[in-house]
């Protein structure tokens, strides 16, 4: 983008940005603010801005991984970190497969002619569109019933050797049970955003690395993967939001040890007595990546949006 | 040799993919096809259930909390996607010109989108709460009488919700389809002594119409999956109030325990997206069949 110069407009169309800014982003500002809170003055709720700022929410949902004991608090009940790392093992393992997988799958279905190219194509289409809710049901029946491993069976066996446990050895409850339909539900998504990217790098270039004797392997990953970095840049962070922020199918499939942050604010949010402000501490530490990403990448993300839509 | 595993290559590049969405989103359609035809309860595996036939889907049919499920969720739907459109090409038409901090307001506008649904529902049952909350405190100051927003308003709070959410997301989209249109055209009208509305009326929108169709069809879609800000925020009370049908299939499976017909209710969700995807393909379709036309008649003309 060239410098740009900026004419004088009406004094009104600065006011009107300052209260779009302020309505956009007020809210999370407030969470902010409340998060630093104690309970007492959120409930008393004297002068907005006039209180004493603690971290002891913020202590408190992250009291598991804390090195030091906390004098306010006699049981750690919010298992907090343990659920961060999942959230990150999760997010990170399914983002990382997804782009791989999918701008395989875009170069073939941009780049090559096939048998099937069409179905594959328009099907993927199609499958963009189903809601998490819709694979409710029989994601949690196939994880728990199907996707299993006999537990007399060799490899069941060594599973259930090893790590111990009942019954067979399922998807259900692991981390690659909900990795496996995270990467699923952002593919055909990735795809699509991906093949409006690789329709645009010059066809020569991949020719001419043909002709100095390059497989097709070497033209994919060394030619063409350069040249689409803002568009896995895009993909990335889409991948990595959903996964991220997801709670329906995570509360399905997974069990005490694998809890990602949604589920442990969604399980304390429905409690008789909300404590607001470790609740508003939790909502921000699962905002935080999000937010550093977009004051980071916000280029990328309009991009990538615009090519999503634009590109129908 | 050579040649096999060139023709090979296309299948070796989609093959990953392919497994991977035919297992984990395929097979698993069809299962829930299957399973919407019995009766199916979590702790069953699914060969030891009965096989029931259309029950589930007739029972659905006439049963009145599931047409009150689906009359809020359409309502929802609409009453967001109009008032998000209206809104956010409005501002993109108003805001479409070099104002010094715009590219700060594009990156605080995609903030609400970027951030958990279910922190966003965190946020609004806050600032909605009937005591504590902000907008009651704020009315309080002013001496106005409180409202009781997420009880008998609960479905506007929770659109209005949504709207301050997926808002920015139709103003980028039109603002970036608005900075791409051709200048000439706005030149040449210029000249011609149009005024601001008539540019906007009979130049700017026609324009933009194939982008803002493509948005408009892909947030109506979207509107459908939402859940988590609701379910956080109302629970899908008070009453049926503000259940909408992704809500419904959840309870459906989990608290009331009865997979076949919460399957069969997500087929009834499947179906409706279903044709809008295909309305959304067909019109993007026809759009190019349109484009290829004119090209061949200019061309023609040459």
């Amino acid at each position: 983008m060239a410098a740009q110069t900026h004419t004088r407009q009406h004094p009104a169309f600065y006011a009107i940005l300052v209260m779009l800014i302020f309505m956009a982003v007020g809210p999370i500002v407030l969470m902010l603010i409340n998060s630093f809170k104690l309970d007492v003055d959120i409930i008393s709720g004297t002068g907005g801005l006039l209180f004493l700022p603690t971290i002891q929410n913020y202590e408190t949902a992250l009291c598991d991984v804390l090195p030091y004991e906390l004098d306010h608090l006699d049981f750690c009940a919010l298992k907090f970190g343990g659920a961060f790392v999942n959230s990150l093992i999760i997010a990170l393992v399914s983002t990382l497969l997804t782009l791989i997988i999918g701008c395989m799958a875009a170069y073939a279905l941009v780049r090559f002619r096939f048998m099937g190219r069409d179905v594959a194509s328009v099907s993927t289409l199609m499958l963009r569109m189903v809601p998490p809710a819709v694979l409710l049901v029989p994601v949690f029946g196939l994880w728990n019933n199907e996707f299993c491993l006999d537990r007399d069976g060799l490899l069941g066996g060594a599973i259930r050797d090893t790590f111990g446990g009942r019954g067979d050895v399922c998807l259900a409850g692991t981390h690659s049970g909900i990795i496996l339909i995270y990467v699923a539900m952002n593919l055909p998504f990735v795809i699509w955003i991906l093949q409006s990217f690789i329709v645009q790098v010059p066809r020569q270039l991949e020719e001419a690395a043909r002709m100095d004797g390059a497989g097709p392997f070497q033209v994919f990953f060394l030619v063409v993967l350069p040249l689409i970095k803002p568009g896995l840049a895009a993909a990335a962070i889409f991948t990595f939001r959903i996964a991220w922020n997801e709670y329906l199918l995570a509360s399905a499939l997974s069990d005490r040890d694998t809890k990602t942050v949604p589920i442990l604010i969604v399980n304390n949010m429905s409690e008789f007595n909300v404590e607001w402000g470790v609740i508003m501490a939790t909502g921000m530490l699962l905002a935080i990546p999000p937010i550093v990403f977009t004051l980071f990448a916000s280029r990328q993300i309009i991009t990538g949006m615009t090519a999503g839509a634009v590109k129908g | 040799m050579k040649s096999t595993l060139n023709r090979l290559t296309p299948y070796v590049f989609f093959m990953p993919a392919a497994v991977i969405m035919i297992i984990a989103l395929f097979y698993p359609l069809l299962y829930m096809i299957w399973g919407s035809f019995r009766r199916w309860s979590p702790s069953q595996q699914i060969g030891e259930t009965e096989f029931v036939g259309l029950r589930n889907y007739i029972s659905l049919w006439n049963d009145p909390n599931f047409a009150e499920s689906m009359g809020v969720t359409l309502k929802f739907a609409v009453s967001v996607v109009t008032i998000e459109m209206l809104l956010g090409v409005g501002l993109a038409l108003l805001l479409d010109r070099n104002i010094r901090g715009m590219s700060v307001l594009r990156t605080l506008f995609i903030l609400p989108m970027m951030i958990a649904p279910v922190v966003v529902g965190l946020m609004w049952r806050y600032i909605y709460h009937p005591t504590i909350g902000t907008f009651n405190r704020f009315l309080d100051t002013i001496g106005v009488e409180r409202v009781d927003w997420l009880g008998q308003n609960a479905l506007m709070s929770v659109i209005i919700a949504d709207i301050w959410q997926w808002t920015p997301f139709i103003f980028i989209l039109s603002l970036a389809a608005l900075q791409s249109l051709p200048q000439s055209a706005l030149e040449a009208s210029r000249i011609d002594g149009a005024t601001g509305w008539q540019q906007i009326w009979h130049i700017k929108i026609p324009l933009m119409m194939p982008v803002l169709i493509v948005t408009c069809l892909l947030r109506l879609i979207d509107a459908f999956k939402v859940l988590e800000v609701i379910l956080v925020m109302t629970e899908g009370g008070p009453g049926l109030s503000t259940e909408i049908l992704a809500l419904r299939i959840s309870r459906t499976a989990t608290e009331f325990r009865e997979l076949g017909v919460a399957a069969a209710m997500s087929n009834y969700l499947l179906i409706l997206l279903m044709l809008l995807t295909a309305a959304m393909f067909t019109y993007t379709k026809l759009q190019e069949a349109r484009a290829n036309r004119l090209r061949m008649a200019v061309e023609a003309d040459d």
